[in-house]
């Protein structure tokens, strides 16, 4: 109590001195629309590219608002790829891939705090030390072993080797063990197994890290590049990412407003659900730095 | 008496350790059911891949033929001799060090000022934000469009301050920062909210003291604000070297590797011999150079972070 009766008043000095400082605030100010025209304005290029028709798009200077804006980018992008095809591949391999993520995540995490195991901390350290060995550098033998199983060109050739987590284990340990111990212990009275107490208990008390880390998963697989990349070679099983890079490289002679049309196709969904999820994202990415 | 009545005090005791130890075991096998999946991927995904990428490094193979030939070191001793292979060393460590120091010197600026009370920071959070969540590769095509040295966004400013934009992703001195462009522009908001984490993280009270003490603006940063954050920024050096030898997806849309070799870096040179050259052995060096360079630069952080950094 003490302590805070202190330390009051000098808390509101310290902001009333900021406050009177208009110099500083303007600055600020300026610093903020300066990040924010950095930021937005690429973005806001973007958009408005995909509503140019094709000669505005190469005229010259450049126009900063669309003077005829059309629809028409989005049709003929819609049609010059399967794009149709291409939200398919990507709903299945972000849902199965994050949904397995999700679940050793949960699973593994639970296994770690609250149950007994031989060396489970040594345990730990193998899954966490996966962390440190990029993806990109087990490409090569993991095509190897995708295809002695069959699986290029499939869904399960894109999802399958990035099935297992180590963020996920790790951040949901961290915050498993803040639980309040009382509660699991009286559910264990009750004679509820682990998988009851797992289900009933932790689910529910851990939603805000597990929606935070189901996001950040969801997210990456959506934008995963690379491994899609090299296990696919037909068109009917490119993913979003993949799918708008080879139309940039099959329009030869880009019109820029189709392609910027097709960039929104793959961003636009990522963006809904950052509006609407934010901050359990931002919660997610935070929370590995701060307490880890 | 007294051996009828130790004995079955004897067996209650072992019968008990008896119970103890299956309820053990029952927890040992749900462990393993639960964490075993996870392992086993990991095992089959991560680590096997590993051992074999370094096998694969002492071989010349063409990822046909049926049989691989023992080279021994040959293809590190090729690669190493190789002027080419040292300027893709060289664009690694370019693009690496030139990203991870402006996404963290820029990012303490801006997270800095956002910390600051200002209307409408919440929003700008957000929006500083964004990118890092949007796909890499939808992101490096609207900069090719950006970058455009006619019709782009770019050149307008070029302009108005009188000067000629560069043909950026066709000359091989513009490329390279070119790329860094965008990946600092993507990812300098994952910066920005790991340092807003830390600076929240650290104790107000630090601050109220060092005022009372008449510090000035500058030594308060000096002096509380940098050792306050010190975790998170060796913390934040480490993710974004580790994210910056992985980058693929902005180069390989942007360019290619090219013009010539001025963006191609080792993860972008592993592709590259890997599956459009086929030649497994020459990918597998890039793939061990690549870890070993990772691994050297973790363990350094971490011996450093034990040492050095000021747990607040």
């Amino acid at each position: 109590m003490q302590i805070i009766t202190i330390s009051k008043p000098q808390v509101i000095s310290r902001w009333a001195g900021q406050r009177n400082n208009w110099f500083a605030i303007g600055l600020g100010y300026v610093g903020m629309l300066l990040c924010l025209l950095i930021i937005g304005l690429p973005v806001y290029w973007m958009i408005i590219g995909a509503f140019k028709n094709t000669q505005e798009v190469y005229r010259i200077p450049p126009t900063w608002i669309p003077a005829e804006p059309t629809l028409a980018n989005f049709g003929n992008a819609w049609n010059s790829a399967p794009f149709g095809r291409y939200y398919i591949n990507t709903l299945i391999t972000t849902i199965f891939g994050s949904t397995f993520e999700i679940f050793f995540a949960v699973t593994s995490a639970y296994a770690f705090v609250f149950l007994r195991f031989p060396k489970k901390d040594w345990l730990f350290l193998v899954l966490l030390a996966t962390l440190m060995v990029p993806g990109q550098v087990t490409i090569l033998p993991n095509f190897l072993t995708v295809s002695r199983l069959g699986w290029v060109n499939s869904y399960q050739g894109i999802v399958i080797p990035g099935a297992s987590v180590a963020y996920g284990t790790f951040l949901l340990r961290q915050y498993y063990r803040t639980l309040p111990i009382e509660i699991l212990d009286a559910s264990r009275v009750d004679g509820s197994g682990h998988l009851r107490t797992l289900w009933a208990i932790v689910l529910p008390l851990a939603k805000p890290a597990i929606v935070s880390f189901a996001l950040l998963s969801i997210v990456s697989k959506w934008n995963d590049f690379l491994w899609p990349l090299i296990v696919t070679n037909t068109r009917d099983m490119r993913v979003l990412p993949i799918g708008i890079y080879w139309l940039l490289v099959e329009e030869g002679t880009i019109d820029w407003g189709v392609v910027m049309a097709g960039t929104l196709f793959v961003v636009l969904p990522v963006v809904l659900v950052f509006l609407y999820a934010q901050r359990y994202i931002v919660d997610g990415i935070a929370a590995g730095a701060v307490k880890g | 008496m007294q051996l009828s009545n130790s004995l079955p005090k004897s067996e209650v005791i072992n019968t008990r350790r008896r119970q103890t130890s299956a309820s053990e075991r029952r927890e040992w096998l749900l462990f393993a059911l639960l964490v075993g999946p996870n392992l086993f991927l990991f095992g089959l995904f991560t680590y096997w891949p590993l051992i074999y990428n370094t096998y694969l490094s002492f071989v010349r193979w063409d990822m046909l033929a049926p049989v691989k030939i023992w080279v021994g070191l040959g293809n590190y001793r090729f690669l190493f001799a190789s002027p080419g292979f040292a300027k893709i060393l060289s664009n690694t460590v370019v693009f690496t060090f030139a990203s991870v120091l402006l996404t963290c010197a820029l990012g303490l600026l801006i997270a800095l000022l956002l910390n600051q009370p200002l209307a409408g920071r919440n929003a700008a959070r957000s929006i500083v934000f964004s990118p890092v969540m949007l796909s890499g590769a939808a992101i490096g095509i609207v900069w090719i469009y950006i970058f455009d040295p006619r019709y782009g966004l770019l050149d307008i400013f070029i302009r108005f301050v009188g000067l000629r934009s560069p043909n950026w992703l066709l000359d091989t001195n513009w490329a390279m920062p070119a790329v860094i462009i965008v990946y600092v522009w993507k990812n300098v908001g994952y910066a920005v909210v790991i340092y807003l984490a830390g600076l929240q993280a650290i104790p107000r009270e630090l601050y109220e003291a060092a005022l009372v003490d008449g510090a000035s603006a500058w030594a308060r940063f000096r002096r509380v604000t940098i050792p306050g954050l010190s975790p998170v920024i060796f913390f934040l050096v480490l993710t974004t070297i580790l994210a910056g030898f992985q980058t693929f997806d902005v180069i390989k849309v942007m360019t290619d590797g090219g013009p010539v070799d001025a963006t191609t870096t080792l993860i972008y040179y592993l592709y590259q011999e890997g599956f459009v050259g086929f030649n497994a052995g020459r990918a597998g060096v890039a793939g061990v150079v690549l870890f070993v360079a990772m691994l050297a630069f973790t363990i350094v952080q971490m011996r450093y972070t034990e040492r050095n950094v000021n747990y607040a």
